[in-house]
């Protein structure tokens, strides 16, 4: 069957959302918006402490606040069996509420529920704790001499967590050894946060049939509902997870929080509805983290500029425990994607984590998995080489891009990637931006000692977790399904098991439906998010859902074409064999006159269907055979302010390459918002922790979130190179403007104070930063 | 994030108000534009039992020019400041450009000039223009209402020459004369964060082109606000030259003492106090004809 | 304490602590949810209501109390029935929302600052939106979005 998408019914349609209203009209349902009679509000006691024993909990006055009606400890919940969850990675086990110690700060230490928001408030505030501080270990380096160990509940007794790594060390390190040039730069990708809008929150009861109703918001309602079961023993028929509008996710909403176990455990405890909401603060201090990744990266080369070898070793943070969303064979992500674009003949990536006193995570904020973390230290790297061997930039790229011909390509860490014209896109980006102008400007400028930045990144990333040979999340295979059902009048509906959090579903789920049925995309509806309803699926994130759900959407529709081709010839009073499907209609072969459309079909399913099985609906479940590389060229323009260390983002073009476009509308959008926030990522943004522990960026007026002012204006363009194995050729997108764009910000900024000989300043690059380099390049002149 | 219970009391005059105050003292508080006391207390930094709410009272909400002088009302919100007609009279350039850089836009529209005073946050941008035009604050007290010079009005970070009990009733600003004009300057990491660093400028012309009159402060560069008494001193009665800005931009630095924190080290903060004086010198000079 | 409020022109009489964040009254007292609330700190915008038809005020930052015998519109106001406003028109026509969480706040502050400058120019949209957090469109739509209003709100009368 077809592969490739032809024009265009609805397909590449940059039709006008159908999930708007209810959002424009402030009626969407979001977590906070349910309210059931009887509900209690729970607020959660936190540890001011980053490392502490706790000596005593003592409730008593808390539960004097009138209104207040349980509160519950770890020890509470350890004497149930709930003391400790698992976490996705599913290696290691994170505690519900802190049980002996705190390990961070702002951890989980008490449940408080009550009749108002204001009763749990002043509840948990009249909760005391009594802790005695332990020493801290603030950072991975400190944590790996075991000097203090932080986690005495695990078998091994060290900081360490594991030691991952793929590739060839050996052939990589001769390689390297013999190689004419060599660069090699630690690269710190920082914490940050990816703060979507609406906090984390649930409502959570059990209702009179004994079933555990949890509205939640979650990216992934299925597994949280499979690992409910096997937490809690609740039988899985029992549990009824919904996941209602999101107010954004970035993964922020994958991770099991405790918050939502202490609600179900409320609920069931209390017999009442349960409802969390968190607070900002506690969204930042205590829910998934994204990055901290120290990354030493070497790369070979020859005198020409040939690349022959790279290695990466990585340190990485990963807070109090190890709560990295991965799949199970993957405890460092796809970090194998670092050699990013190019052709390496050899490559060898390992990465080594660690215990700190901070919060738990690691996988978020649009990472891909670790490939924010890749991308970023191969389009650094290659441009601190080409720094080093005094090549163009683009052209130290060209030269050692995969080929257009060499597709699929093996990469050295065992990847196949799918499709690619790099060099196209390259072509068209630097076309656009004017590259050689900009040269020129550029020389006239650092004449007189201004600085100007061109910084690019030609980044491939990889998505669309996965083959169930790779991956799975606690064992479950990373799959996706789709349902559809087509009604009598030709409208329909169309199931998943993904969850959009704002990428569009409900319109582009339909377009592809539409596309392969010939009918009209405002009457298919979209479901996502109830488990009692949605095939099974593993959820939005890591820009997987196009290229599984959205598979899967075209094959059950194609599964339906074939049931409506026999109802059709039917219609048509031929053979099966004479049928084609042809112009969005069914049509006998060789006599265009003679068609019906799959509108006619639909009400022949239910009220003419002669021998046939009635209705028309089909269900599948899609196992890709590969992961896609959408992959992309963006260019930054700076200029920066000698006096102030400002640095004034004057232009940014991203062309990307996400192979067939569903809606070009929608995935313009999410390159806009990954910009943006690959932007606040490379200037403002990072979760900082001082040496005793603490939080430093507890709320927004700390951890700086972009306001339109700051917000640069994005140029974005595409070339479309399809996927090869997808039924519809897409790729997914969402992801890509993080993964790509930090680089390229960075990469400019550099190149901005290069003649000053200032080489690499890691990221959020501050004002203060970049002064400060100036201040230090002009001295060490003198 | 839930404020601690509080009594709620809505005052309808100015007498009410006070008797209020002196009623409960140190455990009432004003409640005019709020934006930084309803966030201290939705995290309980601030819990005071007694709310005054003086949002209610028409006679605070004014801003008028009264025999040479600028009256800002207790209540006149930072918004009215950027509308007003006058604003865009270049004698007033100093208070239009810092009424455009107040926390942000939203905020502005509830934020009030004088509260923003009596806060007196360490990087507030109200403080620094009150110290550069010579501002003083008319404060209502037991024995009656007196008015105190701005440079006595603010005695410490988040700590005022208002008195528990007291309230602070109007700002105000002699109104410069013709040949004169000012400028705001602030770097702030993104619009509604504190200055990282900030310099408020105002200047007068003699007619011969030297200057007559100076106001330099800084924002974000101590506990409070400071006027750069160095820099004035530097200023006043020279012919406005590179040189004059250099020697005024570099006494800014010298006196700027600022906290290390997340927005910037030290040195860099010192560097900007300096650089922005020079910019807002600039621009009030350029705004009364003069390039340097 | 009993406040009297008026919201879209429907009289609400509750009763509240002084502590309730007019946020909350708005959502729980009043049964309004479309306004937000998205953070602790006054940052972001979602909460974002208009008093007494002209000030744009974050809800999370004022007491029910202080609105007492006072008017309120919310983002459930601005539709004329079935017909959208224009600035409602304009986020669906330009796609300026992904998520909708930020959407009110945004479409109330654009109402206030369209009130007070009718003809924005670009620079003037994304100083005045600067006081409302997005993490998902990037800001560029929001901007088209109001830019389409304001055109359709003050179109030019021909003779």
């Amino acid at each position: 069957m077809s592969t490739q998408a032809t024009d265009r019914h609805a397909i590449g349609v940059a039709m006008k959302r159908k999930e708007d209203p209810r959002f424009i009209q402030g009626k969407g349902h979001y977590i906070d918006d349910l309210a059931f009679p009887g509900m209690l509000y729970l607020a959660l006691v936190r540890s001011p402490y980053p490392h502490a024993e706790i000596k005593n909990i003592d409730i008593a006055d808390a539960m004097k606040v009138p209104g207040v009606k349980a509160v519950i400890t770890g020890k509470d919940l350890d004497a149930a069996g709930l003391g400790w969850l698992p976490t996705f990675h599913g290696f290691d086990k994170q505690m519900v509420l802190a049980i002996g110690k705190v390990l961070f700060q702002y951890q989980e230490v008490a449940a408080v529920f009550a009749e108002s928001r204001e009763a749990a408030a002043d509840g948990a505030e009249a909760v005391q704790v009594d802790y005695a501080p332990l020493p801290v270990v603030a950072d991975p380096f400190t944590s790996k001499t075991d000097k203090v160990l932080l986690r005495p509940d695990r078998e091994q007794k060290t900081n360490h967590i594991f030691h991952w790594e793929v590739g060839d060390k050996d052939a990589t390190a001769r390689a390297l050894a013999s190689s004419p040039r060599r660069i090699k730069e630690r690269l710190w990708f920082q914490r940050c946060h990816p703060a979507p809008l609406e906090p984390c929150g649930c409502v959570a009861y059990f209702d009179t049939m004994g079933r555990l109703q949890f509205h939640v918001t979650s990216q992934a309602p299925h597994v949280y509902r499979t690992a409910l079961a096997l937490v809690t023993g609740i039988p899985e028929d029992k549990i009824h997870v919904i996941s209602p509008d999101l107010g954004g996710g970035f993964g922020n909403k994958v991770p099991i929080y405790p918050g939502y176990v202490c609600a179900i455990v409320g609920a069931l405890k209390i017999g009442r509805p349960v409802k969390w909401i968190e607070t900002r603060t506690e969204n930042l201090t205590s829910t998934g983290f994204a990055r901290d990744y120290h990354m030493d990266v070497e790369i070979g080369a020859t005198e020409d500029g040939r690349v022959t070898a790279l290695h990466v070793a990585t340190t990485a943070d990963h807070g109090a425990f190890d709560a990295a969303a991965d799949p199970s064979k993957y405890p460092a992500g796809i970090f194998g994607i670092v050699t990013g674009s190019y052709a390496f003949p050899v490559a060898h990536a390992e990465v080594d984590a660690y215990f700190t006193n901070k919060a738990p995570g690691g996988i978020a904020y649009r990472c891909s998995f670790r490939v924010t973390e890749a991308s970023y230290a191969i389009e650094r790297g290659m441009d601190i080489l080409a720094d080093e061997l005094g090549m163009d930039a683009a052209e130290l790229r060209s030269k050692n891009f995969v080929k257009k011909e060499q597709f699929p390509y093996p990469s050295a860490l065992g990847f196949t990637y799918d499709s690619g014209d790099y060099q196209k896109t390259l072509n068209l980006a630097l076309e656009k931006i004017g590259y050689k102008q900009l040269l020129e400007e550029q020389a006239e400028k650092r004449a007189r000692g201004e600085l100007m930045g061109i910084g690019i990144s030609t980044f491939t990333e990889v998505v669309g977790a996965g083959p169930s040979k790779h991956f799975d999340i606690l064992g479950i295979k990373m799959f996706d399904s789709a349902e559809i059902r087509i009604h009598p009048t030709g409208a329909g509906i169309v199931r998943t098991g993904t969850k959009s959090q704002g990428q569009g579903h409900e319109t582009t789920w339909a377009q592809i439906v539409a596309e392969e049925l010939g009918l009209d995309p405002q009457t298919i509806m979209v479901e996502e998010g109830d488990t009692d309803t949605a095939p099974y699926g593993l959820g939005t994130y890591a820009s997987r859902s196009t290229p599984t759900a959205g598979a899967a959407i075209a094959m059950a529709a194609r599964r339906i074409r074939e049931k409506a081709r026999k109802i059709a010839a039917h219609l048509l009073e031929v053979g099966e064999a004479d049928v084609e499907w042809k112009d969005y209609k069914f049509q006998v072969k060789g006599v265009p006159s003679k068609t019906v459309t799959m509108k006619d079909v639909a009400f022949a399913a239910y009220t003419n269907m002669a021998q046939n099985e009635p209705g028309l609906e089909a269900t599948f479940y899609y196992d890709p055979p590969n992961m896609t590389y959408p992959n992309g060229t963006y260019v930054a323009v700076v200029d920066v302010d000698r006096d102030t260390g400002e640095v004034k983002v004057r232009r940014f073009l991203a062309v990307d390459d996400c192979g067939t476009i569903i809606n070009p509308l929608v995935v313009e959008g999410q390159i806009h918002g990954g910009l943006t926030e690959g932007f606040a990522i490379a200037f403002m943004q990072e979760v900082q922790y001082d040496a005793e522990g603490n939080n430093l960026n507890t709320n927004f007026t700390d951890y700086l979130l972009p306001t339109s002012l700051e917000t640069p204006h994005w140029e974005t363009d595409k070339t479309v190179t399809p996927s090869p194995h997808h039924p519809i050729g897409a790729k997914g997108v969402g992801e890509s403007p993080n993964v790509g764009s930090p680089a390229a910000f960075v990469n400019a900024v550099i190149d901005a104070l290069s003649p000053l000989g200032v080489r690499h300043i890691d990221m959020p690059i501050t004002r203060d930063k970049v002064w400060r380099a100036i201040q230090e390049a002009e001295q060490s002149k003198k | 994030m839930i404020p601690a219970a509080f009594d709620y009391i809505r005052a309808h005059s100015a007498d009410e108000a006070f008797a209020q105050l002196q009623k409960h003292g140190a455990d009432a508080r004003v409640l005019a534009g709020g934006q930084s006391l309803i966030p201290a207390m939705r995290f309980r930094l601030a819990r005071p039992s007694v709310l005054v709410d003086v949002n209610g009272i028409g006679d605070f909400d004014y801003i008028r020019m009264n025999n040479g002088t600028l009256c800002i009302g207790a209540i006149a919100r930072d918004v009215a400041v950027e509308r007003a007609s006058w604003s865009g009279d270049r004698r007033w350039s100093l208070l239009h450009d810092a009424s455009r850089v107040v926390a942000d836009p939203v905020v502005r529209q509830t934020g009030t000039v004088v509260g923003s005073l009596c806060h007196n946050d360490p990087a507030g941008d109200w403080t620094a223009v009150a110290l550069a035009t010579r501002a003083s604050v008319v404060v209502r007290g037991k024995s009656g209402s007196r008015t105190v010079p701005i440079d006595e009005f603010l005695v410490d970070s988040y700590t005022t020459a208002v008195s528990e009990g007291e309230i602070a009733l109007e700002a105000r600003l002699p109104v410069p004369d013709d040949r004169s004009a000012g400028s705001y300057q602030k770097i702030e990491r993104k619009v509604g964060d504190f200055a990282t660093a900030a310099a408020a400028v105002q200047l007068s012309l003699n007619a011969d082109g030297t200057i007559r009159t100076a106001g330099v402060a800084l924002s974000a560069a101590g506990p409070c606000a400071v006027r750069v008494e160095e820099a004035e001193r530097l200023l006043v009665g020279q012919k406005p030259t590179a040189d004059v800005i250099r020697a005024a931009a570099a006494a800014a630095a010298k006196k700027s003492a600022p906290q290390a924190d997340l927005r910037g080290s030290i040195p860099y903060k010192k560097n900007l106090a300096g650089v922005l004086v020079a910019r807002g010198l600039r621009q009030a000079l350029g705004r009364l004809g003069v390039t340097i | 304490m009993k406040v009297t409020v008026t919201v879209n022109g429907t009289v609400y009489e509750r009763d509240v602590q002084p502590r309730t964040l007019l946020a909350y009254f708005l959502r729980e007292d009043c049964g309004l949810t479309g306004t937000h609330v998205g953070c602790d700190t006054s940052s972001c915008g979602c909460c974002v209501v208009v008093l007494d038809g002209e000030r744009a005020v974050k809800s999370c930052n004022m007491f029910a109390v202080q609105a007492d015998g006072h008017q309120i519109l919310t983002v459930e106001g601005l539709a004329n029935g079935a017909t959208l406003h224009p600035l409602q028109q304009g986020f669906w026509d330009q796609h300026g929302l992904q998520c909708g969480f930020c959407t009110p706040g945004m479409l109330l502050t654009s109402y206030a600052l369209l009130k007070h400058n009718p003809n924005p120019s670009e620079a003037d949209i994304r100083e005045g939106l600067s006081g409302n957090l997005c993490r998902c469109t990037g800001y560029q739509n929001i901007v088209k979005a109001v830019q389409q209003a304001a055109g359709q709100m003050h179109e030019p009368v021909s003779a």
